[in-house]
């Protein structure tokens, strides 16, 4: 038997926030909510600890999306029944050095560590398609860089904190950047728009040369 | 050919529906008219469906030639108005023909006004919506001069009257109802008093994001980060220089400042007509039903 504690607070007079302990606690509701979405939940928007629903005020109201999230069988399937995406990469990143500096790693062994986990991605947030990817290796922990960068190129792969994460498209970024992968991970004109949504289970591979050096072009690599 | 051609764009001047929800997973923010109600108002005026595409003219300076005749109506923000030089009636229906410009002058009150085309602007839809999010850049460019806006065909019902009254757009001294939370306990007791007995004054800081308030500094309680977590138009999130910022349709997904309160959903179109140099009063909403914070035992 197992208890998940949640806060909900209240955002405003259309959103409820709800809060749990953890990370895990957020992607087991979430995965849950998403599959059998309460009436009136116009968008959810899962966060490192919380979980933020919108809703629509004349379908529902506060009270009864509470007691529906309440109500709600955390999803056991977040770890192993999504999607699985294969995400080849070239490890030649401009901060792969300084990450096996932070982390007492050879670069080879950051190379190993990245790609020897099956990472989730656990929420989205920061740009449009950007997914931020958790439950890879713990000694990959590392600080964002002291300065953010003014452009980071589109696919670069990236470590901070204990996420790592695929820049979607060219960007400003304070990341640090281990690799560059070709994967589209998106394009709107694509159904879904984004390969890295919640849920969604993700494994590196090591790419020896990337398919088109000039710049993102490959698709493959969806499982 | 049907169209309309812009000739000048003013200040800033996108085109918007009612967004993109329900991408929010993803990275994608609603964005969508500021003044939701406003543009609503000017796609019913010309009998629109009411996720039809408008354009929001930022602080005037708007002018539009007609390719072919067009049915329009101008809301939001009052502002002087001309179709082929002669003065117009805001929140009414106005007839363009074909060559003819039409103009916005400045508004007298409030920040954005809205244009209807009747039968939509039918610029390419990205997930599902014509609106520009300035954030994230998804969706169309800002309007320039020389753009010729398409224009859909037009829905099957007519205009139903010839002016309907929009809101009242406040002048420079609006007060905003709010809900306190979700993170009013990271900061002191009078942190939340002082934001709901002094006046904000709205900066030059001020767009589609959100509006940089300054007034009395929000001090927080204790020290920390909070992790990034979910945001909502009309949010009031309170970065360390303790001055608030008022969060706006293009509002980032997610935030890691706290949220001290947050406007109610029927105030967030009086939030997006405040310019420079008004002031906010901010005053708690009518008491509800505020959601607990026990703890929910369930077995698994």
């Amino acid at each position: 038997m197992e208890t998940i504690t949640l806060r909900v607070l209240p955002c405003g007079d259309t959103a409820l926030l709800v809060e749990s302990s953890g990370l895990d606690d957020v992607l087991a509701l979430h995965a849950a909510l998403d599959v059998d979405r309460p009436d009136g939940v116009v968008d959810l928007v899962p966060a490192a600890r919380t979980l933020l629903l919108r809703f629509d005020p004349d379908r529902t109201d506060a009270a009864a999306v509470e007691r529906a999230v309440r109500e709600t069988r955390p999803s056991e399937v977040t770890r192993s029944g999504g999607e699985l995406v294969e995400i080849p990469v070239v490890y030649d990143g401009p901060d792969l050095a300084d990450v096996a500096h932070h982390t007492g790693l050879s670069e080879r062994d950051v190379i190993t560590e990245h790609t020897g986990y099956e990472w989730t991605v656990a929420f989205g947030g920061f740009a449009p398609g950007f997914g931020y990817l958790a439950g890879g290796s713990p000694r990959l922990e590392v600080p964002r860089r002291a300065e953010s960068r003014t452009r980071v190129p589109t696919g670069s792969v990236a470590l901070a904190g204990t996420f790592s994460g695929v820049y979607p498209r060219s960007s400003p970024g304070g990341w640090q950047l281990i690799g560059r992968t070709d994967l589209v991970t998106w394009d709107v004109d694509r159904d879904p728009p984004a390969l890295l949504r919640p849920g969604v289970r993700v494994r590196f591979v090591e790419a020896t040369t990337s398919a088109d050096s000039d710049g993102p072009a490959s698709t493959g690599g969806a499982a | 050919m049907t169209g309309l051609e812009v000739l000048a764009p003013g200040p800033l001047a996108t085109v918007q529906d009612l967004g993109r929800p329900g991408h929010a997973g993803i990275g994608v923010g609603v964005s969508g008219a500021a003044d939701r109600g406003s543009l609503w108002l000017a796609n019913r005026l010309v009998g629109n469906d009411e996720d039809a595409a408008g354009v929001e003219v930022t602080f005037g300076g708007f002018a539009a030639r007609a390719r072919s005749p067009v049915t329009i109506a101008v809301t939001g923000a009052p502002c002087p108005v001309t179709v082929a030089g002669r003065g117009a009636a805001p929140d009414s229906v106005l007839r363009v023909p074909a060559g003819a410009d039409l103009r916005l002058g400045a508004p007298s009150r409030g920040l954005r006004s809205y244009v209807a085309v009747r039968g939509g602007l039918t610029v390419p839809a990205v997930l599902g919506s014509r609106s520009a999010d300035l954030l994230s850049g998804l969706g169309p460019q800002l309007l320039r001069e020389g753009d010729v806006l398409p224009v859909g065909p037009a829905p099957a019902r007519f205009p139903v009257v010839d002016g309907a009254p929009g809101r009242p757009i406040a002048g420079d001294e609006v007060t905003l109802r709010v809900v306190p939370g979700p993170r009013d306990d990271w900061f002191t007791a009078r942190a939340l008093e002082t934001l709901l007995s002094e006046p904000y004054a709205v900066t030059s800081e001020c767009d589609r994001v959100g509006a940089r308030l300054d007034g009395p500094e929000l001090s927080r309680a204790g020290v920390g980060e909070l992790p990034s977590e979910g945001m909502v138009s009309g949010a009031l999130q309170v970065p360390p220089s303790g001055k608030p910022t008022l969060f706006l349709a293009d509002h980032p997904v997610t935030g890691g400042y706290p949220v001290i309160a947050v406007v109610v959903a029927a105030d967030v179109d009086d939030a997006a007509q405040l310019r420079p140099g008004a002031r906010v009063q901010f005053a708690p909403a009518r008491a509800s039903a505020r959601p607990g914070a026990t703890s929910s035992g369930r077995s698994s």
